[in-house]
């Protein structure tokens, strides 16, 4: 028979009084680096988010006419917007390369029947990401 | 006198004591004992009624799962060498409702486990008369690392969602799921889809990937999910693309 669950209890095995539970402190993630490092991967999303939110202000000052867009890009030259630039890319790099070598584990390729090894796939991203890179700078600096 | 090494054992009665407590043994440190030794060493010369679980001695059963220097390890594939000078701190495993000891109690993963329908699921079976179900190496070669599976949960000791979140499915159950997804005579996915794409499910993981790393049978349960994530991200636009086609 399923007891009532007291309130500290999880609900999801029957009450019983003689076990012991442990309880999961809030700061569960700053007593192994491994935790730490997956709490960083996952703030450091905020630089990326940065970075999609800037690239929207680019297009929404570039719609509005050259006058509005150099005001923008005048604005964005100040030493705090510099600043939050490279730390935001800081933050997006780190992001960017943890989740690359984690991309092995969540993409399965095979090529005759055969999964390609997390190797290629990580060095596949760092490919893409070069050949991209290279496609802009072209764009931009040419 | 032969070199000894200190064992910090959690022992817990749940007569006597209201939390959990260590107690130190001093055991031989030989080259070819690991911590399960140790620890029978400790019941067989010392304290009778220090209480854990073990079976096979041999890395298969599954049942010597323990935190050992705060890592889910099953104690007969680790070597107390490996912590030498020690001590050597001996747990049970994490996340789990502790019994006596280093004994836990696993029926919530028992009971996830079967809700993922772990078996051959067919909508048209065929009958006896007509053989078997045939499967080429490259079929069994993509679900197989998902079968190593043997249950010892120190991919829920080292999962901080099922920490936080007892009502996450968790890694070993849906690694099972996705063995049997993957499986060329299965036609279950569907079924076992509406179960794991819910919240508890799929999406309650958030990728920390330390069941992977725990797996002492190299199961890749982050994988598995990762992958599940995915077939269920493109199961969805399907359904938004072509809704009458999807159903």
């Amino acid at each position: 028979m399923r007891t009532q669950a007291q309130p500290a209890t999880p609900p999801y095995t029957p009450y019983h009084p003689r076990w012991y539970r442990t309880h999961v402190s809030t700061y569960w993630w700053m007593h192994r680096w491994v935790y730490f490092r997956f709490v960083l991967r996952e703030l450091t999303s905020f630089g990326v988010a940065y970075f999609c939110v800037m690239t929207l202000l680019y297009v929404r000052a570039l719609s509005r006419g050259p006058e509005v867009f150099q005001a923008f890009q005048s604005r964005l030259a100040s030493p705090l917007f510099i600043c939050m630039t490279v730390v935001a890319l800081f933050l997006a790099l780190f992001h960017t390369t943890t989740w690359f070598s984690l991309s092995a584990h969540a993409m399965v390729v095979r090529v005759g029947g055969k999964r390609l090894p997390g190797v290629l796939i990580v060095m596949g991203n760092y490919g893409a990401w070069v050949v991209v890179s290279a496609i802009l700078s072209w764009l931009l600096l040419r | 006198m032969a070199e000894t090494i200190q064992l910090e054992v959690a022992r817990y009665s749940p007569e006597k004591d209201s939390t959990p407590s260590f107690q130190k043994y001093e055991v031989p440190l030989r080259k070819d004992w690991v911590v399960l030794d140790a620890l029978n060493y400790v019941k067989d010369k010392q304290d009778g009624s220090l209480t854990f679980r073990w079976s096979c001695r041999m890395g298969v059963c599954g049942s010597c799962g323990m935190m050992v220097n705060g890592e889910p390890k099953l104690t007969c594939a680790t070597f107390l060498s490996k912590y030498a000078p020690g001590p050597v701190r001996v747990e049970p495993l994490r996340y789990f409702p502790i019994v006596r000891d280093l004994v836990v109690e696993m029926s919530d993963f028992m009971t996830k486990f079967r809700k993922v329908k772990p078996w051959l699921i067919r909508n048209d079976d065929k009958p006896l008369s007509e053989g078997e179900f045939l499967q080429t190496p490259e079929q069994l070669e993509v679900y197989k690392p998902f079968s190593m599976c043997i249950n010892c949960t120190l991919c829920y000791a080292a999962c901080p969602v099922y920490g936080l979140d007892p009502f996450f499915i968790g890694p070993a159950a849906i690694a099972l799921a996705q063995r049997y997804n993957m499986d060329s005579r299965d036609q279950g996915s569907d079924e076992r889809m509406d179960i794991l794409s819910q919240h508890e499910g799929i999406w309650g993981c958030t990728f920390v990937g330390e069941c992977t790393k725990a797996c002492p049978k190299n199961v890749d349960p982050a994988g598995a999910i990762q992958q599940y994530k995915l077939a269920a991200a493109m199961d969805w636009f399907k359904a938004l693309l072509a809704p009458k086609a999807s159903r």
